[in-house]
């Protein structure tokens, strides 16, 4: 049911991309046509499938490690007040700081490799994760509490039988936030410095005028991002569910 | 449950320095129903959080005690008009929260018997989600019967009803709340006349007590001294209200 405007919006992009290059008639070196692309993609596909591999890797890495990171810190603010007064404002503040500004820095800390790139995703999702199941946590219907207070509950009970199930639809859209995140992260830690990877392929078939490459890289890229956050959100439909 | 004691609330209770209410002495005699009928914002809610030793954001100067001289919240069972269920819960694990939040084992022989008496047995595995309002307000009320505690204050818990469910489930509380102490704060006054021995009308003024119709609790809807009763508590509240 879905599948069919998806399909449609997206002949309808090639057609208009197709029509910007005919009209123009961009040298290819600029603007490369679809068909061009998709050649360029099926002749390249066994180097993009490896570089598509090692992003995936960050990813899905930085994904795992983010969503833990951020779960651990907002259960650890939303319980404790002395957490709240020494954590909260460090968060906001790195919040602010323009994470593509970190990215030298990680990597002359953690070395051109994989773990960089992980450290990129794990810093961008860390804030959304946290920000949106902390406020979860903290707006549990006054109701519940009152109920479990007069049944003489203890603070960890309610934490975990009301507090975190109530929360748990605002954790799903956290993650699903930082589902459409964590490839930015890896991708800007790859722009950085990177011998692996499909920010890495960009980079290098841009420099070398491979412009057609270089589509094909990102085309690739746009892909794996939408599955992996349509994957993301099937898999905390659970939790997100009824209210 | 162990032995059913009164209470007594006595003080008075402020907001921002401003007076909530004047000071009240409200007696709930042991194992039986006490009204509190009143209009929004009287303080009514107020009073039974306090006793139930909820949060309320006012100042309370006063004394709420058990004639028995034990301690009172531990004592008390709460029920509101929000039924308050967990809607990721099935109706049994909404039915033993209590248990649950105190690391103790269900009391599964209980759960069945109550869930029988509320008439849930055939809904035991479902979802808040999946009942009616009604049979949602009968979740609740078997949850506050498994806490078995001899004091239940009950918070307009039937005013989202319909006319025929609320007559049912007042029926239904009545039969199994039986022998325990009741506050039930209510804003109608066809339902203190029909469940209260004892029923005050709370005003900006202060606490006035009514003689309750002479029929047992519960009494029928088109009792005619509980219809006049009721009359009696509707002109009451509107003459204190001019």
């Amino acid at each position: 049911m879905k599948a069919l405007p998806a399909l449609a919006a997206t002949v309808f992009a090639l057609l208009i991309w197709q029509a910007v290059v005919s009209l123009t008639s961009l040298p290819r070196f600029i603007l490369p046509g679809p068909a061009l692309v998709a050649e360029t993609w099926w002749t390249n596909r066994a180097v993009i499938a490896e570089h598509t591999l090692a992003t995936a890797l960050e990813v899905l890495l930085g994904l795992a490690l983010g969503a833990a990171l951020g779960i651990v810190t907002a259960i650890q603010l939303a319980t404790s007040r002395i957490a709240r007064v020494l954590v909260q404002p460090m968060l906001v503040f790195t919040q602010a700081l323009p994470v593509f500004a970190l990215a030298p820095i990680l990597t002359l800390w953690l070395g051109y490799g994989l773990w960089s790139k992980v450290a990129m995703a794990v810093l961008i999702i860390y804030f959304p994760v946290t920000a949106s199941f902390f406020d979860g946590l903290m707006r549990t219907p006054r109701g519940y509490l009152d109920l479990a207070q007069t049944m003489q509950a203890s603070p960890r009970a309610v934490l975990w039988r009301i507090r975190v199930p109530a929360a748990l639809p605002s954790l799903a859209s956290g993650l699903r936030l930082a589902a459409v995140y964590a490839p930015i992260g890896a991708v800007i830690g790859e722009w950085v410095g990177a011998s692996r990877g499909l920010g890495y392929l960009m980079l290098l078939a841009n420099g070398r005028a491979k412009t057609d490459l270089m589509f094909a890289a990102m085309l690739t890229l746009g892909v794996f991002s939408v599955l992996l956050h349509l994957t993301v959100r099937r898999a905390t439909a659970g939790i997100a569910g009824e209210r | 449950m162990t032995d059913t004691p009164g209470l007594l609330f006595q003080g008075d209770a402020s907001i921002d320095e401003k007076p909530l209410f004047a000071r009240i002495r409200l007696e709930m005699p042991p194992g039986r129903w006490t009204c509190l009928l009143g209009g929004s914002g009287v303080g009514k809610s107020t009073i039974l959080r306090l006793i139930a030793g909820l949060d309320t954001g006012a100042e309370f100067s006063g004394t709420i005690r058990a004639d028995d001289d034990g301690p009172v919240t531990p004592r008390v069972g709460y029920m509101a008009q929000d039924d308050l269920l967990l809607p990721w819960a099935t109706v049994s694990q909404n039915v033993v929260l209590g248990a649950r939040l105190r690391g103790e084992r269900p009391d599964k022989p209980r759960l069945d018997r109550l869930l029988h008496r509320t008439g849930l047995t055939d809904h035991a595995g479902k979802k808040p989600a999946e009942l009616s309002g009604g049979q949602r307000q009968r979740v609740a009320l078997a949850r506050t019967l498994m806490e078995d505690k001899p004091v239940v204050l009950l918070d307009e818990p039937f005013s989202a009803l319909d006319a025929r469910t609320r007559a049912d489930m007042q029926d239904l509380a009545v039969e199994l709340l039986a022998g325990r102490t009741v506050l039930l704060v209510t804003h109608e006054p066809a339902e203190a006349a029909r469940l209260g021995h004892a029923i005050h009308v709370m005003t900006p003024g202060g606490l006035n007590a009514i003689t309750p119709p002479t029929a047992p609790v519960p009494r029928d809807v088109d009792d005619e001294e509980t219809l006049r009763t009721q009359g009696a508590l509707l002109r009451q509240l509107r003459e204190k209200v001019a």
